[in-house]
Formats: structure tokens, C-alpha cells, sequence
């Protein structure tokens, strides 16, 4: 059964699921595909059977459940290619499938000049190749930490701010003892917030920006003040120092992290002093980066956002270059779960109805916490100084173990781009493929961080490939129940798939981790209340948003979705809520 | 879900609760590192935590590395260091 979907979303994560789930609500076949074992993406990651705490979760808990009886759910399964193809293509392999034929081609008509196909290649979670075919796409696929290279950030105890944060959300670990957060951006005050409530002693904040210190904090200016209350008042009750113009400049230890040194910085973050800090475990992250492989090997365009990171550009449909592509959430520009789940929503309004415009609230409301990520980004830039951190043997790119000496080699030999100096040093030829260091070598390179090119989003088999020819056609393990806590995904015995659609000349091409969707921007303001309590249920409270009601009575809503009786508890709702990030405690 | 299982490593049991991923696993016992780099054999264990980084390969009932952040632990996951 070789099943053409009229939509293949892949994340799921807020804005991944509502993508989805209003698309199918306007009568589409949909099938989302995602990595994680359950739907949530990083926001939302909690662990099976479990209450996160997170605001908002009981939100998309509805929404995920709804989706659950009205798509195809491929949880647990990574893909790494997407291969798009001509309508004829399309039509022609339809065409031998008989059962689909005829709403295949009622769906390329009435997509309106959106004739495309595409195919997914993902791999199960036994292994297994499975080819998900779909007339058209919606990348929702996140974004993941953009950490620092500084000397010693090898260790293990250092981990990524959203590294740190999984292990609590989705594991119930704690990642250490003696925790220290620094770095930049409004997401290490959840993440602080979260482990202090979690019993882990923070020794201290270092956000390397700034200045102006919590009190002034630019989640306050941006209507947030509830939140920034919030963290603030987790972070004085656990006795955690949040200090400004601060960072660990450097980790030591033998085997693993045992103290960092913290420097004062300068507003260029130059070091001016420093002091070492004995410490188990570092969580750092200077912000995101945009999960967009998928997109860039499918042809769409990207544009690069305030702070140079490359993201797909989109209209105000969250339609791609490429007809048929679909974007939203950080892939279009870091923006946090609620900008995440609008843009969703509105790219499953403008993929079910071409025709018809953006409802006025949404579009507004979209453009109010658009303005709010532009504020954050904004308002964490990230200092020139970090390069001075680093010494000659300090690893840059953490799986070549290329050291920063090696790179200048690079620009020595003539390397003024990051390709070159890859091909030259091997700065980001290994494992992850430079999703790491890439930001990093970029700014060394004095270069612009270029579009990812991976011809493999995901690692997969020779087998794999070579089963191209008849990979088994996905078999929609339908998640009656809860699409939360998903059995795994059934298929192994999945009949082999019919073969694959003869097409696709295009070479697969590489890409990206599909999941994570979320890591946006600080937080939701959950409540000053109890972060130590990481059950709690969300407070009460996202503050209205800033500006103003939505707009002169917009009409209700539009196509409501489930969730979205706004009568939770605050997070949701209305509004307003604004951007947020990734999580809270 | 508060079942609890074990997994070995290196023949070592190290606790379980279900759900959790083989990396959190050993990181919650105190394994933070498990495998060494190829040129200067240095000591790797989870980073990114969400499958990006690739720093936290494993051997898992020997078949070829995965990445211990994604990868759910199972009752009697044999977990090779090297």
C-alpha cells in the first residue's frame, strides 16, 4: 500500500503538531514524522506517561491526542532525506496505485499550482528504511543549542543548556551536583530555575550579555514580566547568583569537568578578570540554531536572521521558495513555542485552503511575537571577545579534534570561506557534521555562516541506501492512544513496501535531524511558583500579551483547534502569550 | 512508568527507569564518559543531549555505535565501553 498523504509534517513539536493537526482537522491526510519516542519536541519533551510541568503542556497534550485519531504517526523514526519531484512523477506513480489515484489528483488540482511530490527517507527505530510520501511538506524540525568552543568544553560535565534541560525533562536526571549555567539568552533561566528545583545546587548564572542584570532583564521590556518575575524569584530562592557580562571562559579537569573559570567581561566580552569555580557540571548555550537541512536540500531559499544564523525564508503563508514546502517555527526563525505553534497553525490554514487569506488575528498575532524574537535576538548578540578565549590547542570542532591553530592554519594557506577552510583543517567533516562548531568556524573564518549543506540529515546504513530501490512504503502506525506515550511505533514486520516510486533522480540529500522543535526563547512565565516542584501544573498566568488584545475584535478565532478551549490555565490562551521558550521548570 | 529495569555496562548493572534513554542512564550513574576520540583519545560522553553532536556514541548489544542521548534503554541492554 503504497499511501500518498496529502501532508507529511516532520516535527513534532508545537508547531509540528499544529501544522498537523489543523490541516487534518480541514480534511487532509496527514502524517507527521518525528525522532522522539514521543511527541513534544524539546519543549514539550517529558518523559512516557509523565506530566512535565511545562507551561503549556496540557495544551498541546489535547492537541496531540486529537491529532492521534486523525493522522498517521511515525514516532521514532529519523529521517534523513527528503527527495521532491515533479507533478508528472507523482501523477504517474499515483497512477499505479490505484486506491489513491483519484484523491492524489483532486489534491495536486486543488493545491493550485503546489503540484509537487515528495518523498521522506526515514530510517525506524529497528532500523529499517521507510519511504513517507506526501504531495506537500511542513518543516517544523526546530532548532538545536549553539554552544561556544572554549578551552576544555570537551569534557564530559559540559553540556549544552537544552542537553542538560532533556535529561531533566525527559529522563528525570539531574544532570549533576554542582551545576553551573552560562552563556547567553533567555533560556538559561528555566534551565537554572529547572535544576535548582530539581535539588541540584546552581552555583551561579553567567549570562555574558547583558548588564543590566535580572532587574532589567529584557523579558521584562518585552512584556514578560511575569515570567522574568518568576525566574527571578526561583532563582533568589534556591540562593542562585545571576551575574551580567560574566562567562566561563574555560573548563578544567582530567577525566571530566571538575572547576571552570568565570571571567568578568568587557561589552566586547573580552576577558577583564577571572576566578575558578569547582563545579561537576557546566550548561552552556548562546542561543540556537535553526534546524533547516531538510529545507536547504530540498531547494528553499533561506535568508539569514538577525543574529547570521541561515533560516528558511518564508511569506506570510509560511510557504517556502519551493512550492509545496511549508515552514514554521524555528526553521523560519528562532521564536519559541508559542510563535512556533501560531506559525503552525497557520501553515496548516494556508495548506488546507490556499485560496483563502490569513485570518487577520493570526497574522497579527504572529507579527506581535515575531517582533518579540527580533527583540531577543537582539538583545543577546553575541560579543566578539569569546574568540580570545580560546588557545592554539583548544578543539574547535569537537569530532575532527581540530584545534583553533589549525584553522588559522587554514586562513594562512588562502581559506577565506568556511568551506575551504574544511576542506582544509576538516573543521566539520566529522560525525555531526559541523551542527557544532559551525557557527563557530564561521566567525573564525571571518565568513557568514553559510547554508547547511548535508547530503544526510542523519546518519544512515549502506543498506539503507541500497534499498532505495524497494524501500517499504511507511505503514502509518496509527496511535490510537496517546500519542504522548506511543507504543513504539509497530512496523517492523511492515509489509515491504511496494517499491518505491521510480523517480526520484535526485541524489538524497542530506539532512537534518527532523525533531526538536523548540528551543526558543525564555520562558513562560509560569508561575512565580514553585519551580522545585517541576509537576506543578502550569500557574495561571501568561501575561496577556503585551500588545494589546487581538486586534478590534478580530473575528473569533479561526479554526480553533482542540486545545484550544482557552481555559487552561493561562498558558495558552489568548494571546499573547509570547514567545517563550523553552522551558521552564 | 516508574518501572525499573537494569542494563549492563561493561558487564556492571547500572539502573534503569523506564523511559529513559541509555545516556541518561549512565550519566545518572555517574558513567559520564564511555568512549575514547580517535587521535587523542579523549574521554566522551553526552553534550548536545538531543542527537545533534554525535559525542555520545555507544555499543549497544554490539551492534554499531548509536547515539546513547536517543537511543531507549531496554531490560538488559549490554552497553560496551571502549
Amino acid at each position: 500500500m503504497t499511501r500518498v498523504h496529502d501532508l507529511a509534517v516532520v516535527g513534532g513539536g508545537p508547531a509540528g503538531v499544529a501544522g498537523a493537526l489543523t490541516a487534518a482537522l480541514a480534511g487532509l491526510s496527514v502524517v507527521l514524522v518525528d525522532s522522539g519516542a514521543r511527541l513534544g519536541g524539546q519543549y514539550f519533551r517529558h518523559p512516557a506517561g509523565a506530566h512535565p510541568g511545562t507551561p503549556g503542556f496540557d495544551r498541546f497534550r489535547r492537541q496531540a491526542r486529537a491529532l492521534a485519531g486523525r493522522a498517521d504517526l511515525l514516532l521514532g523514526h529519523q529521517v534523513w532525506a527528503v527527495e521532491r519531484r515533479a507533478a508528472d512523477a507523482a501523477d504517474a506513480a499515483d497512477a499505479a496505485d490505484a486506491a489513491d489515484a483519484a484523491d492524489a489528483s483532486a489534491a495536486l488540482t486543488r493545491d493550485g499550482g503546489h503540484d509537487s511530490a515528495f518523498t521522506l527517507r526515514c530510517t525506524a527505530p529497528d532500523g529499517s528504511p521507510v519511504a513517507v510520501r506526501s504531495r506537500r511538506l511542513l518543516l517544523a524540525t526546530g532548532a538545536y543549542d549553539r554552544p561556544l568552543p572554549f578551552p576544555g568544553w570537551d569534557l564530559p560535565g559540559v553540556l549544552t543548556a537544552g542537553g542538560a534541560q532533556a535529561l531533566l525533562k525527559g529522563n528525570g536526571v539531574v544532570a549533576g551536583r554542582r551545576i553551573v549555567v552560562a552563556g547567553t539568552g533567555p533560556f538559561l533561566l528555566p534551565v537554572a530555575a529547572g535544576l535548582a528545583g530539581a535539588g541540584a545546587r546552581v552555583l551561579g548564572v553567567y549570562e555574558a550579555g547583558g548588564g543590566l542584570g535580572l532587574a532589567r532583564h529584557p523579558l521584562l521590556a518585552a512584556g514578560k514580566a511575569g515570567e522574568a518575575a518568576g525566574y527571578a524569584l526561583a532563582l533568589a530562592r534556591h540562593r542562585v547568583p545571576y551575574r551580567t557580562r560574566q562567562a566561563v571562559v574555560a573548563a578544567h579537569g582530567e577525566r571530566e569537568l571538575e572547576a571552570v573559570t568565570v571571567a568578568r567581561l568587557d561589552r566586547d566580552w573580552n576577558v577583564l578578570s577571572t576566578r575558578r569555580l569547582a563545579c561537576d557540571t557546566l550548561a552552556t548555550g548562546y542561543g540556537f540554531v535553526p534546524q533547516i537541512d531538510l529545507g536547504v536540500q530540498v531547494g528553499c531559499r533561506t535568508r539569514a536572521d538577525l543574529d547570521g544564523s541561515p533560516v528558511l525564508d518564508v511569506d506570510d503563508r509560511q510557504r517556502t521558495s519551493v512550492p509545496g514546502v511549508w515552514a514554521a517555527g524555528e526553521p523560519a526563525g528562532v521564536g519559541g513555542r508559542h510563535l512556533a505553534e501560531l506559525e503552525g497553525r497557520i501553515a496548516g490554514l494556508t495548506i488546507s485552503a490556499p485560496g483563502d487569506p490569513v485570518p487577520g488575528v493570526l497574522a497579527r498575532r504572529r507579527d506581535r511575537l515575531q517582533a518579540f524574537a527580533r527583540a531577543l535576538l537582539e538583545a543577546y548578540p553575541i560579543g566578539p571577545g569569546w574568540q580570545r578565549w580560546l588557545r592554539d590547542d583548544t578543539l574547535v570542532c569537537r569530532c575532527e579534534e581540530v584545534p583553533l591553530a589549525r584553522i588559522r592554519e587554514a586562513r594562512e594557506l588562502g581559506a577565506t570561506d568556511v568551506r575551504a577552510v574544511k576542506l582544509l583543517s576538516r573543521a566539520g567533516m566529522g560525525w555531526c557534521q559541523g551542527r557544532v562548531c559551525g557557527h563557530a568556524v564561521a566567525r573564525l573564518t571571518g565568513a557568514p555562516v553559510g547554508e547547511p549543506r548535508r547530503p544526510l540529515a542523519q546518519p544512515v546504513t549502506l543498506g539503507a541506501l541500497a534499498a532505495l530501490t524497494s524501500a517499504r512504503v511507511e505503514t502509518a502506525a496509527q496511535d490510537p492512544a496517546g500519542v504522548l506515550d506511543p507504543a513504539p511505533p509497530p512496523d517492523p514486520t511492515g509489509p515491504p513496501a511496494p517499491t518505491d516510486p521510480p523517480a526520484p533522480t535526485d541524489p538524497p540529500a542530506p539532512k537534518d535531524p527532523p525533531a526538536p522543535t523548540d528551543p526558543p526563547a525564555p520562558s513562560d512565565p509560569s508561575a512565580p511558583s514553585d519551580p522545585s516542584a517541576p509537576t506543578d501544573p502550569p500557574t495561571p498566568s501568561d501575561p496577556p500579551a503585551p500588545a494589546g488584545p487581538p486586534g478590534p475584535q478580530g473575528p473569533s478565532e479561526p479554526t480553533r483547534i482542540p486545545g484550544e478551549t482557552g481555559t487552561e490555565a493561562g498558558d495558552d490562551s489568548s494571546a499573547a502569550s509570547t514567545a517563550d521558550g523553552k522551558d521552564s521548570a | 512508568m516508574t518501572d525499573a529495569f537494569e542494563i549492563t555496562v561493561d558487564g556492571r548493572p547500572v539502573p534503569v527507569t523506564a523511559g529513559q534513554t541509555v545516556g541518561a542512564a549512565l550519566h545518572a550513574a555517574g558513567i559520564r564518559s564511555w568512549r575514547a576520540t580517535r587521535f587523542g583519545g579523549r574521554p566522551r560522553g553526552l553534550f548536545c543531549g538531543i542527537g545533534v553532536c554525535f559525542d555520545c556514541l555507544v555499543t549497544v548489544n554490539g551492534r554499531p555505535p548509536e547515539r546513547a542521548c536517543l537511543l531507549q534503554a531496554r531490560p538488559g541492554d549490554e552497553v560496551t565501553t571502549s
